[in-house]
């Protein structure tokens, strides 16, 4: 009963699973509705989606399944916006295919061709229109990124994308899924490292047990509660190329911030110079030296990176060479410096790992890090706390 | 039995649905949605309609999952170790019963409230699986396994400060509180201002939503606020007219302090008066 509601619910990206279907199928057993098609909705909606941001999804999902109506998840083709077109293939495209699709042309004839693209792929596949939008009448509503939404703009030529299309199902299966906030903690949750510090308010009861067996008097002794010791500086890439990944930051950001107690955090651009800033408003007025921060933050400090490091070499590895002012010392002595003050330190990269051949810069910076650089998923960022717990010098 | 809200709770169709499916089957619902949207009184009210006893437990940052279940008190009975009592022979008089054991044991078959779930650690919902799952735990300082004779109903709150774990989401219906339209504010107003007069609702009501319906602010008004901001409206005996001016400069609703929570919120609405009252002349 209902299997195709469910595939259906998958492939919208809601993950409903065996268990709550089996669950909809004992409330139906035991009559928890009457019967009705509101009811049911009601309550299959309460059965399978845990989100709120999902709801919206569902709805669509439901009205396509039980009134046989066919929609397109959110919009139909001729609608896209070119605003959005746009972004997504800013967002999804890697460089060298920015470069194939605009050998095509100028911008707008491309955003004509890729649109056609859309419409016959609508044809051709039916229900094809799924990888188009996301949930939502709003492409970046809640529910966002879809991940055979990603492509798009790889069918500008060619005819690859018809295959990666298809090949996706398993997506979600994949260790290198974007990361959630609550995912980002778990990950973060290794560099946990308890230690007993402050004053002694929670009672011992071992000792206390101990002590009074011994001396035979209730002998109470107490200790300082166990907690997150570590110490961590993050220095966060923002601006420009980085713009793309700002969500995901924000996320890790947001996750780092609520796991550890010891948080410094600067920001920078590109490449770490004389200066770093922790307001981007005011980066300008506002800066901090960056010898300040290796003065005063021991050598227990763990030190992050969050960067995409794709820029131009001679930002590294000249002086004069940031973009932005001129810096008297190449960024490579920085990093030198940043890197020998703090043996713990961890480099990570949101463009995927695949992409970084592509790019000297990265090659640059990740030798300088002594190979010490990670990609922003699941599983490079449990790589990176590995890194991070190891025992240094 | 079935729920289908009480004179004091208005509840939605798709809310009755969740809590009908969450009672019958007696699986935990877990509610979401803004504050102020009745989360926690529905645990109140699924009790009263019931008329089962509510087994409330508050979760805070600091709340184990553990002390839902018991916790052992080793000092008392070190204490009582040294005064000689005899009670320290059995260490069940030792075992403090948490709110979980308390839901499982209880003569009557009690509501559990298991409120803002999200403010404890981050593994919380995980410690609690297979005690919510199978209603079942175990007692190693007097080996003995408590197991809930009949399973208790079950409500959790989230005010969503973290995500919850999917295996912990797989085990919950889910309902989502929105924010109730004209229709159904309407009607909790009713429930909760029997004599009140239609036009003051009206025009509160109009405020109200235009007060939401300002950008940029921190927290909206929800229904608890609106509530609170008309039971002092009639306290002051307000006149109507005070309502009704349409002077723009008077951008601030009288007795605003129940509508909007803090500062910024407050000042944002002096600004928009003060450039209301610029505009005017």
């Amino acid at each position: 009963m209902f299997f195709n509601f469910m595939d259906e619910l998958r492939a919208a990206g809601i993950t409903a699973s065996l268990k709550e279907h089996l669950v909809l199928l004992e409330a139906l057993d035991k009559e928890v509705i009457q019967r009705s098609p509101e009811e049911f909705y009601f309550l299959s909606r309460a059965t399978f989606v845990k989100d709120e941001g999902l709801l919206d999804r569902f709805d669509q999902v439901f009205s396509k399944v039980f009134k046989g109506i066919e929609t397109s998840y959110g919009m139909q083709e001729e609608e896209i916006p070119l605003d959005w077109l746009k972004a997504v293939a800013e967002k999804y495209l890697t460089e060298e295919e920015m470069a194939e699709v605009k050998k095509l042309g100028s911008w707008d004839e491309i955003m004509e061709t890729l649109k056609e693209r859309l419409a016959e792929q609508e044809k051709r596949h039916e229900g094809g229109s799924k990888w188009i939008g996301t949930g939502g009448t709003s492409p970046y509503g809640n529910s966002g990124y879809n991940p055979e939404g990603v492509r798009i703009g790889g069918e500008g030529g060619q005819k690859k994308a018809v295959k990666v299309w298809d090949k996706r199902e398993f997506q979600n299966l994949d260790h290198t899924k974007q990361l959630g906030t609550r995912n980002i903690k778990v990950a973060l949750r290794r560099l946990r490292r308890f230690a007993r510090e402050g004053s002694a308010d929670e009672l011992d009861i071992d000792s206390t047990i101990n002590g009074t067996a011994k001396k035979g008097w209730l002998d109470i002794h107490m200790r300082p509660e166990r907690h997150n010791a570590v110490k961590l500086l993050l220095f966060l890439d923002v601006g420009g190329s980085m713009d793309p990944f700002v969500k995901i930051c924000e996320e890790l950001f947001s996750a780092a911030n609520s796991e550890f107690k010891n948080l410094e955090f600067f920001y920078f651009h590109n490449c770490v110079y004389e200066g770093v800033w922790k307001d981007n408003r005011r980066r300008f007025s506002e800066r901090t030296n960056t010898w300040d921060i290796l003065h005063k933050y021991g050598h227990d400090y763990k030190l992050i990176f969050v960067g995409d490091a794709s820029m131009s070499p001679y930002e590294i590895t000249h002086p004069g060479g940031s973009v932005e002012h001129f810096n008297e010392e190449a960024g490579v002595t920085w990093l030198h410096r940043m890197t020998n003050t703090y043996p713990a330190t961890a480099w990570l990269n949101p463009v995927p790992e695949k992409q970084w051949g592509y790019s000297q810069s990265v090659k640059i910076v990740k030798e300088l890090m002594n190979d010490r650089m990670y990609p922003l998923t699941l599983e490079g960022l449990g790589d990176a706390m590995k890194e991070l717990t190891r025992k240094h010098g | 039995m079935r729920f289908d809200g009480t004179k004091d709770y208005v509840a939605t169709d798709d809310l009755k649905v969740a809590v009908n499916a969450a009672v019958t089957l007696r699986r935990p619902l877990l509610v979401k949605g803004e504050p102020g949207t009745g989360k926690t009184v529905l645990a109140y009210e699924i009790a009263k309609a019931m008329g089962t006893p509510l087994i409330e437990w508050n979760v805070k940052s600091t709340t184990k999952a553990h002390q839902g279940l018991y916790e052992y008190d080793a000092v008392a009975r070190l204490r009582d170790g040294q005064l000689g009592d005899e009670r320290v022979h059995d260490i069940s008089n030792y075992i403090r019963k948490g709110k979980l054991w308390e839901a499982f044991t209880s003569p009557d078959l009690p509501v559990l409230l298991i409120d803002e779930i999200d403010k404890a650690d981050i593994e919380f919902p995980n410690d609690l699986l297979q005690e919510l799952d199978r209603m079942e735990f175990h007692v190693y300082e007097t080996k003995e396994t408590i197991k809930a004779a009949e399973r208790p109903i079950v409500i959790i709150t989230s005010n969503n400060e973290k995500e919850l774990p999917d295996a912990f989401l797989r085990r919950c219906f889910f309902h989502y509180i929105k924010f109730p339209d004209r229709e159904t504010m309407q009607e909790i107003i009713n429930v909760h201002f029997p004599d009140i007069q239609g036009i003051l609702v009206k025009k509160a009501m109009d405020i109200f939503y235009d007060v939401r319906d300002v950008p940029g602010l921190k927290k909206k008004p929800s229904t608890s606020e609106l509530l609170d901001w008309l039971k002092l409206l009639l306290a002051e005996d307000m006149p109507l007219d005070v309502l009704q001016s349409k002077d723009p400069s008077k951008a601030i609703p009288p007795l605003h302090g129940a509508l909007l929570k803090n500062e910024q919120d407050v000042m944002l609405f002096e600004r928009l008066a003060f450039m209301a009252k610029r505009e005017a002349r």
